[in-house]
């Protein structure tokens, strides 16, 4: 008897949920799950509202507000009027719709990307969209997790399926053991600075070896979120016993009924024994040192013992030019030390770091020690409230405190400045977050991303130091 | 939805590499609850120095380029985030087609729904239609055919067939996709037996 061709998780997700096959790797794909917030929202229920039409399934939405939240005096009025309507509108469109809402003052409130997987509502095998770039995050657990625009919003919510062409299947497979002082954020520039900003564009990566085994899900989360900084809409980790002990229990999660059925199920969807990739990428994680980004985009990194590189070290011309741009933007003269220049604020936090490992981890840096004084602003932005609760009850709020930095409510803030938390002109910031594109922090901002350990040994020494050695 | 044939129009040239949506439109004019009003603010660090003063001769607002519909730019083009206010800003700036060595995937899918063409052509290929765009050359794009056409030189293009036929037709894509209704209410009720955790 011949044997079923092997399957990657990816074609295994994908071929579960197809609706329609319509032929050339195109399908009409069912959607699971959808997480809804403010921005890229309200033009999609305006969508539905003109053509009359009614959401397919409700019950396949968590709706929240994060990117334009306040993160400190929630109980004045929102500084911003724009920001105000657009999370008034959400209100508005959640109740008429009667989906589930987390409003801001609610503790689970948060950051999608969060809240997801802390309620139990990410799930292995579920297809899982939102309007929201950093879905991928959600991979971590085994979904095909993956951003979408305002109009496929609304066709999700409309129709519960998209129509979708199949991308190829890469994976990077991350051998030996990550040195201490580098973590999940490491590993993720690592790939980013390999493969380049467009290497995934076309594929779904899904990450394997001992590295990514080790990983915590928080870790896992981390390097699934930055898929997309490396062009690929999804990344996919294996679920194992983590992701299950993760979710047992979880308000959204399988009931103790069918919790067990749930497990059988999930634990088939890893790819198959001689599964084929369509690209396979090696990565040795025991060379991986804690990195730093030196310009404008995710791709250009390099060991915090590392120089800003010289624009001629590149082949091409088009990224000769590319390099020149960033450091004339930066401020940075080709072969400065990373070590070298004063950073001038710090923030820990984003999709891709506010969780409560991260917040662990930044807090183990800077214990009993004091930011530095040519620090303008050193703030932590928990992903949610409850990531918030669980610090506080662990006391890592007052060792933040203690040090100077702020403690601050829960949403996207600085990653991309949507609210009032913004860095000025010219500042350099050690940021957790995934961009460092031109102003992305605020208007001149110059942003390096680093993991939550490096931006708190930034803020302490005020400048880049090698936590290994801090 | 807005349909895409053909159009032949003269070209801006922005080849720069790695135009992340944020360079496209800044999350700060995100907050509008509207569909329009993007445009003004595309490619604000382009067009504008921080004191917000038009930047001489960007290739968004000088005139020898005023009327060009087609947009030449650079690799990964549309980088980052799946805000569709990138399209809708792209498109409120006049353009209904754009050529780069290749797009990020979100980006692409998300011009699609908005009648703009993204045309992936090899690196020469697009160097040469720079060089074009300079010299202010017509440039014809034509879907049905999947060809560039500039002078005498000719370049096709590969086109996702659903997306090819979803901007001929300039289809209303969730009233196509209800028609299928009965499918995905059937798929429903096989996974409710498959999967009930999920229901």
């Amino acid at each position: 008897m011949s044997q079923a061709t092997p399957k990657t998780m990816y074609d295994k997700i994908w071929s579960n949920h197809i609706v329609e096959d319509r032929g050339n790797d195109v399908a009409l794909l069912y959607i699971d799950r959808h997480l809804v917030h403010e921005v890229t929202s309200p033009q999609a229920f305006d969508g539905l509202r003109a053509a009359g039409r009614k959401i397919h399934r409700p019950e396949s939405i968590i709706a929240v507000p994060d990117h334009n939240v306040p993160t400190k005096n929630r109980d004045l009025p929102n500084p911003d009027p724009m920001s105000e309507a657009q999370l008034t509108a959400l209100e508005a469109n959640v109740n008429e719709f009667g989906l589930d809402y987390i409003p801001m003052e609610d503790d689970r409130q948060g950051i999608v990307h969060v809240i997801g997987p802390e309620q139990g509502f990410t799930q292995p095998g579920v297809t899982l969209v939102c309007g929201d770039s950093h879905t991928s995050t959600h991979g971590a657990f085994g979904a095909l997790a993956f951003g979408i625009g305002t109009s496929e919003v609304e066709h999700v919510m409309a129709t519960q399926t998209l129509q979708l062409k199949k991308s190829k299947n890469m994976r990077i497979t991350v051998t030996g053991e990550l040195p201490v002082g580098c973590s999940a954020k490491d590993v993720a520039l690592a790939i980013i600075g390999t493969i380049g900003t467009g290497g995934g564009t076309g594929y779904v990566i899904e990450y394997a070896g001992p590295v990514i085994e080790a990983l915590s899900m928080e870790g896992r989360m981390t390097l699934c979120n930055m898929s997309i900084e490396a062009g690929a809409r999804a990344g996919l980790v294996a679920p194992d016993r983590k992701t299950f002990d993760y979710l047992r229990g979880r308000p959204y999660a399988p009931k103790a009924g069918q919790f067990e059925s749930a497990v059988t199920f999930w634990a088939a969807l890893a790819s198959d024994e001689g599964a084929m990739f369509d690209k396979e990428i090696m990565i040795d994680g025991s060379e991986i040192a804690p990195l730093v980004t030196w310009g404008t985009s995710p791709e250009d990194v390099v060991a915090v013992t590392g120089r800003v590189p010289d624009p001629k070290e590149f082949v091409e011309a088009s990224k000769q030019e590319a390099v020149e741009k960033s450091l004339t933007y930066m401020g940075y003269a080709a072969g400065t030390s990373m070590t070298e220049f004063p950073i001038d604020r710090v923030f820990i936090g984003s999709c891709t770091n506010s969780r409560i490992e991260d917040m662990r981890e930044a807090a183990s840096v800077i214990k009993g020690r004091k930011v530095a004084s040519n620090i303008i602003e050193a703030m932590v932005v928990p992903g949610s409230g409850l990531v918030k609760l669980q610090a506080e009850e662990e006391g890592l709020d007052k060792i933040f405190l203690e040090a100077g930095f702020e403690w601050r409510d829960p949403g996207c803030s600085m990653c991309l400045a949507m609210n009032p938390d913004k860095a000025g002109p010219g500042e350099h910031v050690a940021s957790t977050s995934n961009r460092n594109f031109v102003g992305r922090q605020g208007p001149g901002s110059r942003t390096h991303l680093v993991s939550p350990a490096m931006a708190a040994a930034a803020a302490i020494a005020g400048h880049f130091v090698d936590v290994r050695t801090f | 939805m807005e349909k895409f044939t053909q159009i032949t129009s003269i070209a801006a040239p922005f080849p720069r590499v790695n135009v992340d949506t944020d360079i496209i439109i800044p999350a700060k004019h995100l907050k509008s609850i509207k569909r329009t009003g993007f445009g003004e603010h595309a490619f604000e660090t382009i067009r504008f120095d921080a004191q917000g003063n038009p930047i001489e001769d960007n290739v968004f607002d000088c005139e020898r380029y005023k009327d060009a519909s087609i947009l030449i730019a650079g690799d990964n083009f549309g980088c980052g985030s799946s805000r569709e206010h990138a399209p809708w800003a792209i498109h409120e700036l006049g353009f209904r087609c754009i050529i780069a060595p290749s797009f990020a995937d979100i980006f692409a899918g998300n011009c699609v729904k908005n009648g703009i063409l993204t045309v992936a052509l090899p690196q020469e290929d697009v160097d040469a239609l720079v060089l074009a765009a300079e010299a202010g050359h017509d440039i014809c794009v034509d879907l049905n055919e999947q060809t560039v056409t500039c002078g005498n030189a000719q370049y096709e293009f590969d086109f996702n067939p659903a997306h090819k036929e979803m901007l001929l037709d300039g289809l209303d894509e969730v009233g196509q996709t209800l028609q299928s209704k009965p499918a995905i209410d059937a798929y429903e009720d096989k996974q409710k037996l498959m999967t009930p955790w999920l229901f």
